[in-house]
């Protein structure tokens, strides 16, 4: 059987790199831009799929750029940078790579809060230069049996609460609907969680109605004694408010994986010592890594083999 | 016996303020009430003869002593208070206390017991969701702006499925335990005898606990059978791979191997609160990417003190009404 046309659109793995090159014709997007007419006028018609990631996805003049493109498998849970609609416009099936990185995003979202709350990075930054030497560290704050609101109970969402219970904290959410059979305390609106929890982690998908959703006024429901935690997408925050009640004092931290504008991240927020901030790290871990590259593999061979997609989208 | 120190102010029982001059005396607007305090550092200053001096000249009939935080309190100043019964110390760790000469001298020792637990066991999990995911690196590579020159951040490692051995599962190891096993963790343990009551896997000795370990969490106490249990054999056994986080003393490790370990990457990581030399800390390690250095901070918390300026005076408040000691240390 024919080899596919496989383009990847970021080098976002080396180890997804080998094994879809091992089984498929693959292009390197970065390596040919597919605004190069020539590489269009040669290629296009091959590629009968594009594997994308969270933050390179793609758009509708992409898509058409293909006219043969069959299905896009993302890296990734989130698919807001993919053109849905145009998806289904053209029939192109869609996954993603579910649950796997659940216990990597929810594991990451303790270690923000502890590394905001106990100041663990300021301590070894004050070690490191030598601060410790002639000076007492500052306080920090006890996490045990803190009030935790998450934003969004999805599996992530409920992951963080399994390990939070694991501290004492007491968990409470908000998400579209109550969810059945859950013991934790539900707010229908998202202003009324931040103002009942000292920690709020924003763990849901992108959506219109999500999008800025953490405002100006759910900041300051959640006050200079609390801390905010994002690990879901950085335009889940209005960002220039998060800035102004941190450089006001209005919000006690912040533990941020994802911002608005990746990877530039606002230039305030460089000298603050009660914010954590990470590159966009939330699954990246060596497991995990594998675990999405073979889903995104099995996925691909089960289109191309007329078989049922393991984790569809639409 | 509050009613009794109104009546006779002149009665308050005496309290020594033991402390080295860089700590600071806690809590004494809960004891100045009911105790007369008897502070050297305050009364002679620094200078340690004239603080003996001044203790032998004022603490002849004083019955009991708050040490505060790890002070060392040795023979010499045992020495000046022939009439010590009790001391009671703000700290969980007492290695800075010369045990067995109050032993011989009949003094019951207290320290803070739980007060701490909850604090120090988050802060092993901090530290060891630090070095595993990489957060401090990431921080300091967003702030040095290399994000957006260099796109890739190495990557880190799941801590799901990892075996972890906790050494010392006394309240701070269960704690951190119980908190790991929510993150699918699997556990086991080393401690002086297996405990009856415990479910997770037993060794009896450091060496194979490590060998079947990919993370050592150190929270036992320190004395003279812990001392440097952390040597290069542990080391090797827990392997290229292995991570050692330590938040009980930092004498329980060989801190010589353990610098040559990481520097010559023969272990994959540590997450380290306290050292051999504090608060000197070997500078080759300062360079590391994977290693997290804390300034002994586990329980530096607001709560933490409250909770131990409470028990403190628990304690000496059982003391003085001829009660059992609420948090003993018992005599190994």
């Amino acid at each position: 059987m024919e080899k596919k046309g496989v383009l990847m659109s970021y080098p976002m793995s080396s180890y997804l790199e080998h094994e879809l090159s091992s089984r498929f014709t693959l292009f390197k997007i970065w390596e040919h831009p597919f605004s190069d007419p020539q590489f269009l006028k040669q290629n296009s018609n091959s590629i009968h799929a594009l594997v994308s990631n969270a933050a390179h996805g793609a758009n509708a003049e992409l898509i058409d750029s293909f006219t043969e493109l069959e299905i896009i498998a993302s890296y990734s849970v989130g698919v807001d940078k993919i053109d849905l609609g145009k998806c289904k416009e053209r029939k192109i099936k869609v996954t993603n790579t579910p649950d796997v990185l659940t216990d990597d995003v929810a594991d990451l979202a303790v270690g923000l809060i502890l590394g905001t709350l106990r100041r663990v990075c300021v301590a070894d930054a004050f070690v490191r230069t030598g601060g410790w030497v002639n000076s007492e560290f500052p306080l920090s704050t006890k996490f045990t049996g803190k009030s935790v609101g998450i934003l969004g109970l999805g599996r992530i969402g409920y992951a963080i609460a399994k390990r939070v219970e694991a501290f004492g904290c007491h968990v409470s959410y908000c998400s579209r609907s109550e969810k059945p059979n859950i013991q934790y305390k539900y707010y229908d609106k998202v202003i009324d969680l931040a103002a009942n929890c000292e920690i709020l982690v924003v763990s849901c998908s992108l959506t219109e109605e999500t999008r800025h959703i953490i405002n100006r006024e759910v900041i300051n429901a959640l006050g200079s004694k609390s801390i905010l935690i994002n690990i879901g997408r950085g335009a889940h925050i209005v960002e220039s408010e998060l800035v102004s009640a941190l450089l006001e004092g209005r919000l006690g931290g912040a533990g941020l994986d994802v911002f608005e504008n990746e990877p530039h991240v606002p230039e305030e927020l460089l000298k603050l010592d009660n914010v954590v901030m990470m590159s966009h790290v939330g699954s990246d871990t060596v497991e995990t890594c594998k675990a999405m590259a073979d889903l995104v593999i099995r996925n691909l061979e089960a289109h191309f083999l007329k078989k049922p997609l393991l984790t569809p989208v639409i | 016996m509050a009613e009794n120190v109104d009546e006779h102010p002149q009665r308050k029982p005496l309290l020594v303020i033991h402390r080295i001059p860089s700590f600071s005396s806690l809590f004494h607007h809960r004891l100045a009430p009911t105790f007369s305090l008897i502070d050297p550092i305050t009364s002679a200053g620094a200078d340690r003869s004239a603080a003996l001096a001044f203790l032998r000249l004022h603490g002849g009939s004083a019955r009991a002593l708050l040490c505060v935080g790890p002070s060392p309190l040795k023979k010499d100043t045992l020495d000046c208070l022939p009439s010590l019964e009790c001391i009671v110390t703000s700290c969980v760790g007492v290695d800075h206390i010369d045990l067995s000469e109050c032993h011989r001298r009949g003094i019951s020792v207290a320290n803070v017991g739980d007060a701490f637990s909850d604090d120090v066991a988050d802060c092993a999990v901090g530290l060891l969701l630090d070095v595993l995911r990489k957060v401090s690196a990431a921080d300091r590579f967003v702030r040095a702006k290399s994000w957006p020159e260099q796109p890739v951040f190495p990557l880190g490692s799941r801590i799901g499925g990892k075996r972890v051995g906790i050494v010392g599962l006394g309240s701070i190891g269960s704690l951190i335990a119980k908190r790991l096993t929510s993150f699918g963790c699997i556990i086991a343990y080393n401690s002086r005898q297996k405990k009856p009551s415990v479910s997770f896997p037993y060794y009896d000795n450091i060496h194979d606990l490590a060998l079947n370990s990919d993370i050592l969490i150190l929270c036992c106490s320190l004395n003279d059978q812990t001392h440097h249990m952390i040597n290069k054999d542990v080391l090797t056994a827990l392997g290229k791979k292995g991570v050692v986080i330590n938040v009980g003393r930092g004498s329980l490790i060989d801190e010589k191997e353990l610098v040559r370990f990481l520097v010559e990457g023969k272990i994959g990581g540590a997450g380290l609160d306290v050292f051999e030399n504090e608060p000197n800390v070997p500078k080759e390690l300062f360079g590391l990417e994977n290693v997290v250095l804390s300034p002994h901070q586990a329980v530096i918390t607001p709560d933490s003190f409250k909770a131990a300026e409470d028990i403190s005076v628990a304690n000496l408040e059982a003391f003085f009404s001829n009660m059992p000691l609420v948090s003993p240390v018992i005599w190994e």
